[in-house]
């Protein structure tokens, strides 16, 4: 059972089953890890609010990522997206957590669940709807009529923005599940390749599992900010509607 | 760019290989909708509530410690700047003091000089007035001494041809007309002295 690659994404229950109204939300090993890696960003982040002129490292740490999410946000989505700088902060460091402690052997990756990532787009998506309908009115759909565009295309051009738009959250939870999912598979496959091949022929498929370890890590961290940095594009089409 | 579509391209055909191999042992697990409600409502409470303590508590404390990081730069560059211009002063007014001592004891030093020179050159005056004075009366006196000792020498040249005259040829002869001769003898001798 162990040897199948997909068994690392199973849920399974940790403690009593908790039931209301008939609806399932007990205590899963994804809620554990998800209730660690908020601990844990918690606990770094905490610690690194310490007063203190010339910052120890986690202060540094903490500094250092506080300037590069706000760095990232005024450069993709502008000085209108300051209010919203939290909630990128938040969601770029639990996707980063959450993909991290998935890298540590024998755990659990919950970014790698399409209804995490999808449950984190769509809260997206509806949210840059919304304000972009709060800010421009019914202005917000010449989003999907794109300026200079001739008249004998417009429609079909109408037709494909409306899908892009809507694609969004399908795209964003995709895109981040299918990456944590594939690259952890791989990693159990090569594994597996280490175990069944032996001390004889188990050295290449070892050296691709390494090799494989500091790829994923990368993934990690480029998967989170690749998802929030969409998020501020959304966000900044939401803000300064430019079409 | 094209290692990441080849990278996902890999990626992708390896899950969908795995999974159509799994599927016979129940498939991919994130499709079974069992755990799907709970999974949202743990995300849902510990990203809400990571979200809430990070915008209440944490984030404003960080961007506070920034601000106020930048704003004590700031001021320490300022007081350093002023500190900065605090000593250049210092030291030009030092540089002056120095200057101004240098010029007096220049100037002293001069003055100093001046008067030594002054009084050398006083004394070297009055010494060269002396000496001249000195040389005058030597002058004068040799002149006197050249005068008197040619009369003397004339005087007694006058009396002892007189007397000369007197022995050889027996009698007195007019002493003026022998002074006369004498005189012009003894001139003529004298330039032969003297070289006039």
């Amino acid at each position: 059972m162990a040897a199948n690659p997909m068994y690392q994404f199973n849920v399974y229950r940790i403690g009593p089953e908790i039931k209301i109204n008939n609806i399932d939300i007990s205590f899963t090993n994804a809620s554990l890890f998800m209730v660690i890696s908020s601990l844990a960003i918690l606990i770094i982040f905490n610690l690194g609010t310490k007063r203190s002129i010339i910052p120890n490292k986690i202060q540094l740490l903490a500094e250092l990522s506080y300037s590069f999410i706000s760095k990232m946000i005024s450069d993709t989505a502008g000085s209108k997206a300051k209010p919203y700088f939290s909630f990128i902060f938040s969601l770029f460091m639990f996707v980063l957590f959450c993909n991290m402690f998935g890298m540590i052997p024998y755990s659990f990756t919950v970014t790698s669940h399409i209804i995490v990532t999808f449950v984190l787009a769509a809260f997206i998506f509806i949210g840059v709807t919304i304000i972009g309908f709060i800010k421009h009115g019914l202005g917000y759909l010449k989003l999907f009529v794109p300026s200079g565009v001739p008249m004998v295309l417009l429609p079909l051009i109408v037709v494909i923005e409306i899908i892009s738009y809507l694609s969004r959250p399908i795209s964003l939870s995709v895109r981040l599940f299918a990456n944590m999912m594939a690259g952890h598979t791989m990693m159990k496959v090569f594994g597996g390749f280490v175990v069944s091949l032996g001390i004889v022929g188990g050295w290449l498929p070892l050296g691709f599992s390494v090799a494989l370890t500091g790829l994923e890590i990368l993934v990690a961290f480029l998967q989170a900010y690749v998802f929030a940095i969409l998020t501020c594009i959304y966000l900044n089409d939401a803000l300064n509607l430019h079409h | 760019m094209l290692k990441k579509i080849i990278f996902q391209f890999l990626a992708l055909s390896l899950i969908f290989t795995y999974s159509a191999q799994s599927a016979e042992s129940g498939g991919m697990p994130q499709l079974n909708p069992e755990f799907w409600i709970s999974q949202i409502f743990w995300l849902v409470l510990t990203f809400g509530l990571l979200f809430i303590i990070l915008s209440k508590f944490i984030l404003p404390k960080i961007s506070n410690n920034l601000e106020t990081r930048k704003s004590q730069i700031l001021e320490n560059i300022e007081t350093a700047d002023k500190q900065r211009e605090e000593t250049e002063k210092k030291v030009k007014k030092f540089e002056k003091i120095i200057n101004d001592t240098k010029v007096e004891a220049k100037n002293f030093f001069n003055s100093e000089r001046q008067k030594v020179l002054d009084d050398i050159n006083n004394k070297r005056v009055s010494l060269e007035k002396d000496i001249e004075k000195e040389i005058i009366k030597a002058e004068e006196e040799i002149d006197q001494l050249k005068k008197t000792s040619q009369e003397k020498i004339t005087k007694i040249a006058i009396e002892t041809s007189s007397d000369l005259v007197k022995q050889l040829i027996g009698e007195d002869i007019n002493k003026s007309s022998l002074s006369a001769i004498v005189e012009d003898l003894s001139k003529k001798e004298m330039e032969k002295y003297n070289g006039i």
